[in-house]
């Protein structure tokens, strides 16, 4: 079963997520962070992920961020089996296929907007010409296209969380995923945020939000309940 | 497209150096005043050991030169009272080194007495030496005017002699005064010729002197004889002294030291003081060679030890900015960045670090010596494999102190660094 799901990949089922299990060894005591978790993500879905505290969202991030790999079950993101990879190959595919925006933006302060929308480009090897016009594309859609030579320091924290969705946006990810990203954020501004996701959710891009706040999750379209390690319930499209 | 990567993997690393400009500097400072100091170092040893090397080749480096020397007192007492000191090298001595040594291919007499030498108005007191033609091809010196003494000239006893350079601008001024008659003493000699000299410095002393006077060595022997008597504060010394120098020029360079050694047994066997005294340019090349080589082993530890204090200085510092900039990397590597571009990038960092300090050093280096020279008159060369030596030298700091923080930074996991504060 796993291995048809492996070789002759959904062309829909962007994510899926088979019996995977997750352990962590904390001193002596093994903990279950996610006790057989099976899941199917389709294309252009936009999913929240929420749970408790401990309830494994943030493994569950983790994993379908590429950061780590499953202990037991398979996990496969656009037909890559992430079980099987080595650390390169993880990384390539988080360089491909995958575009972060977290709580904190995550802005390198030391790079100007353009240098740190431009940043997944440098590594996949574009041209500087190419990258930048890129960038300032990018820039421009989240409003940001006055602001390509500042750092990240001169922005307030709604502009820079711009700068991350613009940074996550330009390899032009298959999923972007999004963990607490109005979490420092005002609720106003919290808003725009959430605006900006839900276009580009309508645009087609799959969306994967980790949150605890109800009304954040209300954007998605099919919100995921986690506890004690296992999907508690779905609701919304499936 | 790669080489576009690299310069754009250095410019960052400028960039992130230059945002913290004082640390940087502070941080390199290990490696400016290492490479500084082994340039300047280098320099001041090259400068010494050039000026001995091009002193002790004045004398010729397969020359063997053997010079008369006045036995001390008490060994003199033992010829009685007399006042005659008899002493120096004999005319035999010559011959049988010429004879029975092999491996010898000439030796140049000499007998050396002082005289007033006198030109119209103009006196100075000369060093006359007589001698053959021959001292001219093993002392070897630029002819400024006219000739030098001609074998004919010994054979001929001919009135002829040859200046230096100092001592024929003291008395003649000018080479007009070629065929001029010059008085040494109640004797008049013809003016053939002006040689120049090798000003003798530090503590070689070279055959020739500034004001010498070479005269055929038959006409020496035949108007000055072999004793010479000098009256000082009422008292009057006599000397019988036969020759004062013999040079003695070795065929082959790898033969010199044998046929010193064996002059020095044959010396022994016929003199029975030590009258002479035997100095081998070639030993003192070959000594001076060995100083710098111990000169430059100190150096190069000396140098090593502060490379090594500044390359310590730098991993500090990145370990330190690896640690500062956790979360950097683990955002890098959540985009995408595999593990060898973290090394990479880091490692850049640190080589540009240490080359700026390298090229810091060199400046430092450059100018060290040339205050030096400038201040205290002390040759200094500064050798161009020097300033390639401490830029590989920078680079190699870089590289070795280097890796470690950026493979601590690489082996990172994500998760960890994205979540450090």
């Amino acid at each position: 079963m796993t291995a048809g799901l492996s070789s002759s990949p959904n062309p829909e089922s962007l994510v899926v997520l088979d019996s995977v299990q997750k352990h962590y060894v904390m001193g002596t005591t093994i903990v279950r962070a996610l006790a057989g978790v099976n899941l199917t993500i389709r294309r252009g879905g936009f999913w929240a992920i929420m749970g408790p505290s401990g309830s494994g969202k943030s493994t569950m991030l983790n994993l379908l961020g590429c950061l780590d790999r499953p202990t037991t079950g398979t996990y496969t993101l656009n037909g890559n089996d992430v079980g099987s990879m080595s650390d390169d190959d993880l990384s390539d595919l988080r360089l491909r296929e995958l575009g972060f925006v977290f709580q904190s933006f995550n802005l390198i302060p030391q790079l100007t907007v353009q240098e740190n929308i431009e940043l997944p480009l440098f590594y996949l090897g574009w041209d500087a010409h190419k990258s930048s016009a890129r960038a300032s594309e990018l820039a421009n859609m989240v409003g940001l296209g006055d602001r390509l030579g500042h750092r990240p320091a001169e922005l307030s924290g709604g502009q820079q969380q711009r700068v991350a969705i613009a940074r996550a946006l330009s390899n032009d990810p298959s999923v972007l995923l999004a963990d607490e990203p109005t979490g420092n954020l005002d609720s106003a501004t919290g808003e725009q945020i959430m605006e900006l996701i839900v276009d580009l959710n309508r645009g087609g891009k799959t969306v994967i939000l980790v949150t605890h706040e109800n009304d954040i999750a209300a954007h998605a379209r099919t919100r995921l309940h986690m506890r004690d390690g296992l999907v508690d319930r779905i609701d919304g499209e499936a | 497209m790669r080489e576009l990567k690299a310069i754009r993997n250095i410019r960052l690393g400028i960039k992130t150096l230059m945002l913290h400009k004082l640390r940087s500097l502070l941080t390199v400072l290990g490696v400016v005043f290492g490479v500084g100091s082994v340039i300047a170092m280098l320099a001041v040893g090259e400068g010494a050991s050039e000026q001995a090397m091009r002193e002790i080749r004045k004398l010729g480096s397969n020359n063997i030169i053997l010079s008369a020397l006045k036995p001390t007192e008490d060994e003199q007492t033992s010829s009685g009272q007399s006042l005659m000191s008899i002493y120096g090298l004999l005319y035999e001595d010559e011959a049988r080194i010429r004879q029975t040594i092999p491996g010898v291919q000439r030796t140049v007499p000499v007998k050396q007495v002082r005289k007033e030498g006198r030109l119209g108005e103009r006196a100075l007191e000369l060093r006359v030496m007589g001698t053959t033609a021959d001292w001219f091809d093993l002392v070897k010196r630029p002819l400024l005017a006219g000739r030098i003494l001609r074998n004919a000239d010994i054979a001929d006893n001919a009135s002829v002699c040859v200046l230096t350079e100092a001592g024929a601008r003291r008395l003649l001024a000018t080479e007009h005064s070629i065929g001029q008659t010059l008085r040494i003493g109640t004797d008049s000699y013809i003016v053939v010729g002006i040689v120049g000299t090798e000003e003798s410095g530090g503590n070689i002393q070279t055959p020739d002197q500034q004001t010498d006077a070479y005269i055929p060595l038959s006409v020496a022997k035949e108007r000055h004889g072999d004793m010479s008597i000098r009256r000082s504060s009422g008292s009057i010394e006599a000397e019988n002294v036969e020759l004062h120098m013999i040079i003695v020029e070795a065929g082959q360079r790898e033969n010199v030291e044998r046929i010193s050694s064996a002059i020095e047994t044959m010396l022994k066997r016929f003199h029975k003081k030590t009258d002479y005294h035997i100095s081998v340019p070639l030993a003192l090349l070959r000594q001076a060679e060995a100083t710098k080589r111990t000169f430059n082993i100190v150096l190069g530890s000396i140098a090593g030890i502060s490379l090594v204090v500044g390359g310590i200085g730098i991993m500090n510092i990145m370990l330190a900015s690896v640690t500062e900039r956790t979360r950097e990397i683990g955002i890098r590597r959540a985009i995408g960045a595999k593990r060898r571009q973290i090394i990479s990038q880091f490692l850049i960092e640190t080589i540009v670090l240490s080359t700026i300090g390298g090229l810091l050093g060199i400046a430092l280096g450059l100018l060290f010596p040339w205050l030096i020279t400038r201040f205290s008159n002390m040759p200094t060369i500064v050798p161009a494999y020097g300033i390639a030596l401490s830029v590989c030298i920078s680079v190699a700091v870089g590289v070795i102190f280097g890796l470690y923080p950026a493979v601590r930074a690489a082996k990172l996991d994500p998760i960890v660094a994205l979540r450090h504060e």
